[in-house]
């Protein structure tokens, strides 16, 4: 395959907070403005915006990308929307990518944005119609069902106890007190007030649980000749991946994401990785619970199957560990405006490898890091790779 | 140089900016009414339902006995092949203990909803159900369930033809 060289010259976002006086159109323009100026570039070189963002239901505003289009920076641009539910953040930068590798354009701005707090009383109400209108609906299922059929599934199969599992939302939150964008960030929280929080849906507990979030993030992406005129330390796409399953998951193993493999896959043979545990120094996989991280971390191979836990109760993935996992503090920490936390993912993976990363640098100058989004119902794998 | 000053200074908004009425809203309450035909598959599963029974359908080509029945294996991406009547019975893939509901108020009684492999389907084929008639604390993983039907004059050939499923 011909495909021209893409690399990321600029990020910005907004605070992650729980309910923004700003529309949804305010936050994306907050966030596009931002990375633009990160890499003093204007509107006028940008070539093409690619936007993010998932349930229409949020905002109850039917094609909302439409809606949003304006805050992106798209008047007058082509413009296209990205949409596979929670891995919308990841995949978003994956198709600005392929603008670029293709020839078709010279830069692309990539934004992505969710407000949550719209959806009264809760936004959870948004995603009853996920489940199946036939053989489902009527049972009267919310969402934290199928985390909790999934995440009791995973300890049943290796044997884990609650705690082994909320080490990870200790983790995330202390890192997400170093991010001046967190939400939920805290750097005295404990083991136990993780396994003391509320029960909501047996294994699942109040603070295994990411917030309700509002915010934006934008990248802008450009080919080879472009960023290397903006700036001296780009930061270049060396492989992108994606991969459904099948929507009826009560026939799958819920305790192994196989898509998140395959798209893994996909974006490490494209980067030339081979051993990814050693090729791979950071690795920002999607954590809306807990135990999704440790479930991604196996999924993309980075840890065997049930052995997450393990590397995590030894430090590995703690920032100054030998692969530091969620330093930005993740969505456990940091927030989940659901597209836009993914491409936060991405964001952080860029002033990481630049070095930019603040309180949270990371030690020892990663070359090459891995972001990962997870969502639709349960069955997408998104995954980026950059590296310098 | 650090990243934060690409952070934009956002403007969280806490109760009191609603309990001071600092903040202007605007409401609207959505009227959407559907009404879904029954489909090939999933109406002979329906129909199957309203009789007491759970059917599913035999992909002849790689050999999985699959349910909820489907006209087209996702898999081999061919017609399937015919009918099969499965048991009523099965075992716990996975559950959870539900103390909310989906719009966060608590419960007193956590609600049980399961994966439950079917008895006569392929390995791991289930479908998602709930269990009762058992103290939440006993409820494990493997455990061999039972459906409970409705009464047969009851029955609409819908899911909730299974009351729900209790331990054998």
């Amino acid at each position: 395959m011909s495909m021209r060289r893409v690399a990321v010259v600029g990020a910005g976002m907004t605070k992650f907070v729980r309910r923004s006086l700003e529309t949804g159109r305010e936050l994306a323009w907050e966030a596009a403005s931002k990375a633009l100026e990160s890499c003093e570039m204007t509107l006028d070189d940008i070539d093409s915006v690619v936007m993010g963002s998932a349930p229409d239901a949020f905002d109850g505003v039917h094609m909302k990308s439409e809606w949003l289009a304006d805050g992106a920076g798209a008047w007058g641009k082509p413009y296209m929307r990205g949409y596979v539910g929670g891995g919308t953040g990841v995949f978003a930068p994956a198709q600005g990518w392929y603008h670029i590798a293709s020839g078709l354009f010279d830069t692309c701005l990539v934004v992505c944005e969710e407000k949550m707090s719209p959806c009264r009383p809760h936004p959870q109400a948004a995603f009853i119609s996920i489940f199946d209108n036939f053989t489902e609906r009527a049972l009267g299922p919310n969402l934290l069902w199928i985390f909790a059929l999934e995440m009791n599934a995973y300890m049943n199969r290796y044997g884990l106890k609650k705690e082994d599992i909320a080490q990870v939302a200790v983790k995330n939150k202390r890192n997400a007190a170093d991010h001046p964008a967190s939400l939920l960030g805290d750097a005295n929280i404990t083991l136990q007030d993780i396994l003391n929080s509320e029960v909501l849906a047996y294994p699942v507990q109040r603070l295994d649980v990411s917030p309700v979030t509002d915010g934006a993030v934008a990248l802008v992406l450009a080919a080879d000749h472009v960023a290397r005129r903006v700036t001296n330390k780009p930061v270049w796409f060396e492989g992108v991946g994606w991969n459904l399953d099948t929507a009826y998951w009560t026939d799958r193993d819920l305790s192994y994401p196989t898509y998140v493999e395959e798209a893994a896959r996909m974006a490490y043979k494209m980067a030339g990785i081979t051993e990814p545990r050693k090729q791979i120094h950071i690795a920002e996989p999607y954590d809306p619970f807990d135990y999704k991280e440790l479930h991604h971390l196996e999924g993309l191979m980075l840890f065997p199957k049930g052995k997450a836990p393990e590397a995590t109760a030894l430090g590995i993935t703690q920032r100054n560990g030998d692969l530091p996992v969620c330093p930005s503090g993740g969505l456990l920490g940091v927030g989940n405006p659901i597209a836009a936390a993914g491409l936060m993912k991405v964001a952080e993976l860029f002033w990481q490898l630049r070095g930019e990363a603040g309180a949270r640098q990371v030690p020892g100058d990663p070359r090459r890091g891995v972001a990962q989004a997870w969502g639709d119902l349960m069955q997408v794998g998104t995954v980026v790779v950059l590296g310098k | 140089m650090s990243m934060e000053k690409h952070v934009y200074p956002t403007s969280g908004l806490s109760e009191k900016d609603f309990e001071q009425k600092q903040v202007i809203t605007v409401a609207w309450t959505p009227r959407a009414e559907y009404e879904w035909d029954e489909g090939v598959a999933i109406g002979r599963y329906l129909q199957g339902l309203k009789e007491g029974k759970l059917i599913g359908r035999v992909c002849h080509h790689c050999r999985r006995k699959l349910i909820p029945p489907r006209m087209f294996c996702e898999q081999c991406f061919r017609p399937t092949d015919e009918w099969f009547e499965a048991g009523d019975t099965g075992t716990i893939k996975t559950f959870s203990l539900c103390y909310v509901t989906w719009d966060m108020i608590r419960l007193e009684h956590p609600q049980i909803p399961a994966v439950i492999d079917i008895d006569g389907a392929s390995a791991g084929m289930g479908i998602m159900h709930l269990v009762s008639e058992v103290d939440p604390k006993a409820v494990r993983i493997g455990m061999k369930v039972k459906a409970v039907w409705k009464a047969a004059d009851k029955r609409e050939g819908a899911i909730t033809d299974i009351l729900y499923w209790k331990p054998m």
